[in-house]
């Protein structure tokens, strides 16, 4: 029954939203509150010699001064600091010595009582140093690479595979060819809210120790009560980490952020409440999408065929992590391609350690290799979609496994019609528009299709009403509406006696939200729990004096209307409210975990496509690129709610083309720091370079992915859009540009 | 009048501190006293110290728009102002936004039609930069100097949206400024 | 920031006595650059005198057909302004090519010609900058410079302190308005022709402009000639909104019989100062419009130029919106 399921439904929390009831990690408000503000380094490698708080500490309302010399005693060992999205390597401690190792690190935190007067005493606060030589650049460092180390997180991020066939020999004897160099720049998520932590104090239980409520900007709240509590060795049952709402995140908040350790350490010591924000700047203190070198090299027959495939990546990362991301493999996973060869490498550098950032490694392999495979076909002097469909495959060629299911066929058809492809004139520079060059370009785009464990709860209240949740997180991707849907539907409910919570860790637990997994792993957990609890209440309504379905057993009824109904007679019925009724006035829950079926999924490879068509203007005497138009052609599964779904594919394209034409954050490696550290000079799209988007969600049925057949859709939307405006800007300009973010000055 | 508030000096390493002066901000059609040093942004007094958290800070500095609220009715970035300037101006934030445009127009709900239009249309993701898209949606229809959908996004164009809402933005703008005959 | 004292000012000057009597005050106008400046500790005023309240925000006709533009109109006002769009369309299409909507509500006329530059490291109290700390050394030149200047930054022994540019988009149209910047000082009034207003980095690149430190903006004249019919405004940036340019040329032109009249060209986004070259406007005058006499011009507008690496581009990138400016300003494709 899909009353709701798979209707465009608005969003549930969207009156919170357009209110500004919504409330956001540094909004609740708590009496007495303390504000810290943090001081960063101004250099990027060496030591603090001497760090002089007296002035900062002289003013009134000034509390205390947080540095590595009297920071409160914490776990030693680095373990205790690993967060579920570490990559292998020793995570950085905020405080921990007076080592710097790279630009920007937080090294103290200023507390008073009002945020005016600590953002004030922080710039009081004298620090002297002493410099080492850093090395912050991937291109004059690249000779330094190697091997990453593997760890827990690369489950999730499986290295490149061996090589296949014999690369060398066949891309040699390739009558058509393409080999290309490529270069990435650093990315920062830049999410508008930024991070943020309210830490509320209270007494505890104990005479030790207090109990702690976070608001925390996070996209696990599993995540960092683990973290709040390995760090400080707090209990559990003492800290709560609440999140209801997060104002964009897209990877930044897979990881405990330092605010997070800064606010909980202050309360913790000065035993008050405390609130940590960072500034827009110390946001390009965090993680980041990793600057790359990327090398490819392609081979094809005369007759289009792919052959030969390398694809070599050289990534950055800081001096104590090695953050890894799937870069190098798409291209296997794509192309039938009998020969490859990958290869990842890492730089370390005097830098934090990347992170997560939507579509990690994907848009970033997938950008170049798309490149690739349209100069390829250029060279093949071959259309890019027929080139496309005749080098399609239904297997992952990596894993050797078909996969559940793929219509990537139906993407580029769709995509091309609706496009209008079939008027492309294949010459690079001969389509026109007043003076303008005008191009057309294309790219497929993959991303797994993940499903990991998860817990949630149903609750049938006293008043009638159903109450589910979960540990997840509600990004802007619309958890909170699709997880009502399924439940609505699930017990045969008006969506409006369904309220859906998460965000807290004291709900069921759920796995960071990331990697699209969400609507997949807690949709499945919220279906199964709801199912647990038709069962629970079917077997109460059975109990009930003179109940109808005394002779009826579950597989007999249907919920529908707020009621329990025989299948075969639907007059036949029992409300719910009737049944919470019957519970002696106690509402009834059920509590249930949802696990991938692996025995189901390991036959098959998993994962989303897509296929996105560019139209760009160029005008060649100034190399300003406008993207005109944007259709992107989406294989997701099954779509839950095409509103919301749609609205993440249109995020995915704009951050297609802020990437393809505008993102960089640019270090200058005199300093080892970060110039451009705002939003002026950072640039992201603003509403006046988008044009016209247009999503289509081609017709896709998987019952293998899991039960619900959903893939997500948060990463896919972006991972195409790049290469495809990359294409078209050669089609207009006949110029392959091989450095990300297209500016002007490299067309002129 | 002519106001002048004094920091007395109080060291040589920190010579200044600041002292705080009653400042009566007129914000949602009311009037409240607070006690403000003049270094208070109208931002951090809404926030901080009303507790109007709908208005947001995505930057600080001007360069997002997630902190506009309508001043007399223009739409301005108070991240870039003092709140002791704000004196005597009728400040108008999200919270107010259906008071100040003379009370909601649909017997549905208690929203004003842009806010309506907004989850209509799903302009929004995560709803961080929405109250400040709201606030400056409506104050560029008093500009009026908004005619097309390009007009639309050049003139929406101070606030960021890094969920990428901007086309729904755009969309949802237009159905109030031009109401389709059968949803008036 | 750091604490300051607030003075809301009640008259010129009362403004100005309070500006005299205390070296280490400021004005605030809109606070649009002097707050974002002071958050980054930049700026370190002890006193702000607010002169929001003045009587400044006006709009005069001037007797000899021009007319004054009070500091206190806001940027948007200014631009909207019907007098303003009609026979100053160049001064309200450079207004609006400018920040945001927001930003232009708040940003005064007079803030505008005060704004500072928008360079990385000036911003960034972690890195040496001679216009913020004289003497400490220019990032800049060896650093990051994708927005620095290309023209005019050698001091008279060809040395170079500081390649920052001013940011203005208003400013670049003012100067080939040859506006007119009235202020008022302890000792009096005075009247500085735009061209002189800004300055060049020499060796004081601390030192923006030719006010007096003690000396308020009053109003911006604007001469009877506005070019409302041969006029453009180029502004290249990173993108569509919302950016400062990197380039941007406003061109204004008068033709009497098929021929250049009157020409003006001036340049944003290349130097320390709106850049504008009489001999080169000279070139054009009396020619017949043409994209050869029009590169002519271009080429020797940029005469000189220097580029520091990231920011070399911008030579090439400006001769060709000096010639898209003056194609568009004659209708030359048109015509
Ligand atoms: C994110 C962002 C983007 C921007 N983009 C652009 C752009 O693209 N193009 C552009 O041109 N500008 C841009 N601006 C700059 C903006 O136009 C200026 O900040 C604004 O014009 C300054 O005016 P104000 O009234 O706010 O000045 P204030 O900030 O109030 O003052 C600035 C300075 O001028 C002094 N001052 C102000 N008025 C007077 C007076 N009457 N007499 C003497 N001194 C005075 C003050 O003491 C202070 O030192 C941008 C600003 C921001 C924050
Ligand atoms: S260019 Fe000027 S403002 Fe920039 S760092 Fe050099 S001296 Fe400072
Ligand atoms: S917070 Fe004011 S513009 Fe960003
Ligand atoms: S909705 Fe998230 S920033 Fe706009």
């Amino acid at each position: 029954m899909t009353q709701y399921v798979g209707k465009p439904l608005s969003r549930v929390d969207g009156y919170d939203k357009v209110t500004g009831k919504a409330k956001y990690a540094a909004e609740f408000d708590v009496p007495d509150l303390l504000y810290g503000y943090v001081v960063n380094s101004a250099i990027t490698k060496g030591k603090i010699k001497r760090i002089d708080t007296q002035a900062a500490l002289n003013l009134p309302g000034v509390v205390k001064v947080f540095t590595h010399e009297n920071r409160p005693k914490i776990a030693w060992f680095d373990m205790k600091y690993k967060d579920q999205d570490a990559p292998p390597g020793s995570p950085f401690r905020p405080l921990r010595d007076a080592n710097i190792v790279y630009n920007a690190q937080p090294i103290a935190l200023v507390v008073a009582d009002t945020f005016e007067m600590a953002r004030y005493a922080a710039s009081l606060v004298e620090i002297e140093y002493e410099e080492d030589k850093h090395e912050t650049a991937v291109e004059t460092n690249r000779h330094k690479a190697r091997k990453p180390s593997v760890g827990l997180t690369t489950l999730f991020k499986p290295g490149p595979p061996k090589p296949r066939g014999n690369f060398e020999e066949s891309f040699s004897a390739s009558p058509v060819q393409m080999t290309g160099e490529y270069m990435h720049s650093m990315e920062h998520h830049n999410p508008m809210e930024m991070f943020a932590s309210t830490v509320v104090y209270e007494k505890g239980r104990h005479k030790s120790g207090g109990r702690y409520t976070i608001y925390d900007k996070t996209q696990g709240v599993t995540n960092s009560i683990l973290y709040v509590s390995q760090v400080f060795d707090i209990p559990f049952k003492d800290i709560r980490v609440i999140s209801p709402y997060v104002g964009g995140a897209f990877g930044s908040g897979l990881r405990p952020q330092y605010q997070l350790f800064m606010a909980v350490m202050a309360a913790r010591e000065l035993k008050r409440s405390v609130r940590v924000t960072l500034t827009r700047q110390q946001m390009f203190s965090l993680g980041y999408r990793p600057a790359n070198v990327q090398t490819v090299a392609l081979g094809a027959s005369a007759d289009g065929k792919m052959t030969a495939l390398y694809h070599g990546v050289v990534s950055e990362t800081s001096q104590y992590e090695d953050y890894t991301e799937v870069i190098a493999n798409w291209g296997a996973m794509l192309y039938p391609v009998e020969n490859y060869k990958l290869d990842h490498k890492l730089v370390h550098l005097d830098v934090a350690t990347p992170m997560d950032m939507r579509a990690p490694g994907g848009v970033t392999g997938v950008s170049v290799l798309e490149c690739a495979v349209d100069e390829l076909a250029f060279n093949a002097g071959i259309d890019p979609v027929e080139f496309r469909l005749m080098n399609y495959t239904e297997r992952d060629q990596i894993a050797d496994l078909p996969y559940s299911s793929k219509e990537l066929r139906e993407c580029f058809r769709q995509g091309a019609e609706r496009f209008g492809w079939v008027k492309r004139k294949p010459e690079p520079r001969s389509m026109r528009r007043g003076g303008t060059l005008i191009g057309w370009g294309m790219a497929t785009g993959i991303w797994d299709a993940f499903h990991m464990p998860a817990r949630a709860e149903a609750v049938l209240m006293v008043n009638g009403k159903l109450r589910v949740s979960s540990a997840t997180a509600d990004i802007g991707t619309g958890t909170y509406t699709i997880m009502t849907q399924i439940a609505a539907d699930t017990l045969g409910m008006p969506i409006e006696d369904v309220l859906f919570k998460l965000g807290d860790s004291d709900m069921p637990a759920a796995p960071i939200e990331g990697g699209s997994w969400t609507a997949a792993t807690v949709g499945t957990a919220v279906k199964t729990v709801c199912d647990d609890l038709a069962k629970k209440l079917f077997k109460i309504a059975r109990k009930m004096p003179n109940s109808p379905f005394a002779k009826a057993t579950f597989t007999d009824v249907v919920f529908a209307d707020k009621a329990i109904q025989l299948k075969n007679d639907t007059s036949v019925s029992v409300s719910l409210q009737a049944v919470v009724d019957a519970n002696g006035g106690a509402a009834v829950r059920e509590t249930s975990s949802a696990l991938p079926n692996l025995f189901k999924q390991r036959k098959y490879a998993r994962a989303t496509h897509s296929a996105a068509f560019a139209e760009v203007e160029v005008d060649e005497d100034f190399g300003t690129v406008r993207v005109t138009r944007l259709v992107s052609a989406i294989a997701a599964g099954k779509i839950l709610n095409p509103k919301t779904a749609r609205s993440q594919i249109i995020g995915g394209m704009v951050w297609g083309i802020s990437k393809a034409l505008e993102e960089e954050s640019v270090m200058d490696h005199q300093f080892g720091r970060i110039m451009n550290h705002n939003l002026a000079e950072y640039h992201v799209a603003v509403n006046a370079d988008i044009q016209d988007l247009d999503v289509i969600f081609v017709e896709e049925n998987d019952d293998i992915v899991n039960p619900l057949g959903v893939k997500g859709v948060g990463e896919i939307g972006l991972v195409a859009v790049p290469a495809a405006i990359a294409n078209a800007v050669f089609h207009a300009t006949g110029k392959r540009i091989r450095t990300l973010p297209i500016t002007l000055d490299k067309l002129l | 009048m002519n106001l002048t508030t004094e920091a007395p000096l109080i060291s040589k390493k920190t010579p200044l501190l600041p002292a705080t002066h009653s400042v009566r901000l007129t914000v949602n059609g009311s009037e409240r006293e607070l006690q403000l040093a003049p270094w208070t942004s109208l931002l951090d007094a809404l926030r901080e110290y009303m507790h109007l958290t709908g208005t947001k800070k995505g930057c600080d500095h001007g360069q997002c728009g997630a902190c506009t609220v309508l001043v007399d009715g223009k739409r301005i970035n108070s991240c870039l102002t003092l709140a002791i300037m704000q004196e005597g101006k009728s400040i108008t934030t999200i919270e107010g936004i259906v008071q100040s445009e003379g009370g909601a127009t649909s017997e549905r709900s208690d929203l004003h039609p842009m806010q309506q239009a907004f989850i209509e249309h799903d302009a929004f993701q995560c709803g961080y930069c929405t109250p400040g898209q709201i606030c400056s949606a409506i104050g560029m229809m008093h500009e009026g100097h908004a005619k097309t959908a390009d007009d639309v996004r050049e003139l929406m164009s101070g606030n960021i949206c890094r969920c990428g809402a901007y086309p729904n933005i755009v969309t949802a703008i237009q159905s109030v400024m031009h109401p389709q005959p059968d949803t008036l | 920031m750091n604490p300051f004292a607030y003075t809301r000012a009640e008259g010129v000057s009362n403004a100005v006595r309070e500006r005299a009597s205390e070296h280490t005050a400021k004005f605030i106008a809109g606070g649009t650059n002097i707050i974002d400046l002071m958050k980054e500790n930049v700026e370190r005023p002890s006193r702000l005198i607010d002169i929001t309240h003045l009587p400044l925000a006006t709009v005069d006709e001037m007797e000899n057909g021009g007319i004054r533009l009070g500091a206190l109109m806001t940027n948007a006002d200014t631009a909207y302004h019907p007098k303003i769009a009609e026979r100053y369309p160049l001064l309200s299409k450079a207004i609006l090519a400018g920040a945001s909507p927001q930003l232009r509500n708040m940003a005064t006329d007079g803030g505008n010609l005060m704004q500072r530059t928008r360079c990385y490291y000036f911003y960034d109290v972690a890195t040496p900058c001679n216009k913020r700390e004289p003497g400490s050394g220019c990032s800049a030149i060896e650093g990051y410079n994708r927005i620095h200047a290309i023209l005019g930054t050698r001091d008279t022994n060809q040395d170079i302190h500081c390649i920052a540019t001013h940011p203005s988009d208003m400013c670049v149209a003012l100067a080939a308005l040859e506006a007119v910047v009235n202020v008022t000082g302890p000792y009096g009034e005075r009247s500085i022709p735009f061209a002189e207003f800004h300055r060049l980095p020499g060796n004081t690149p601390h030192i923006d402009n030719t006010l007096q430190d003690d000396e308020l903006i009053t109003a911006i004249d604007l001469p009877a000639r506005g070019f409302p019919d041969h006029y453009a405004y180029i502004k290249l940036r990173d993108r569509t909104s919302y950016a400062f340019a990197l380039v941007s040329v406003a061109a204004a032109l008068e033709l009497e019989n098929g021929r250049i009249a009157e020409a003006r060209i001036t340049l944003g986004g290349v130097a320390h100062k709106p850049w504008r070259r009489l001999d080169v406007e000279a070139i054009l005058i009396d020619k017949v419009p043409s994209k050869g006499v029009f590169q002519q011009a271009a080429d020797a507008m940029l005469e000189g130029a220097q580029g520091f690496g990231h920011n070399t581009f911008k030579i090439e990138l400006a001769k060709r919106a000096i010639v898209r400016a003056l194609t568009e300003a004659t209708n030359l494709n048109s015509l």
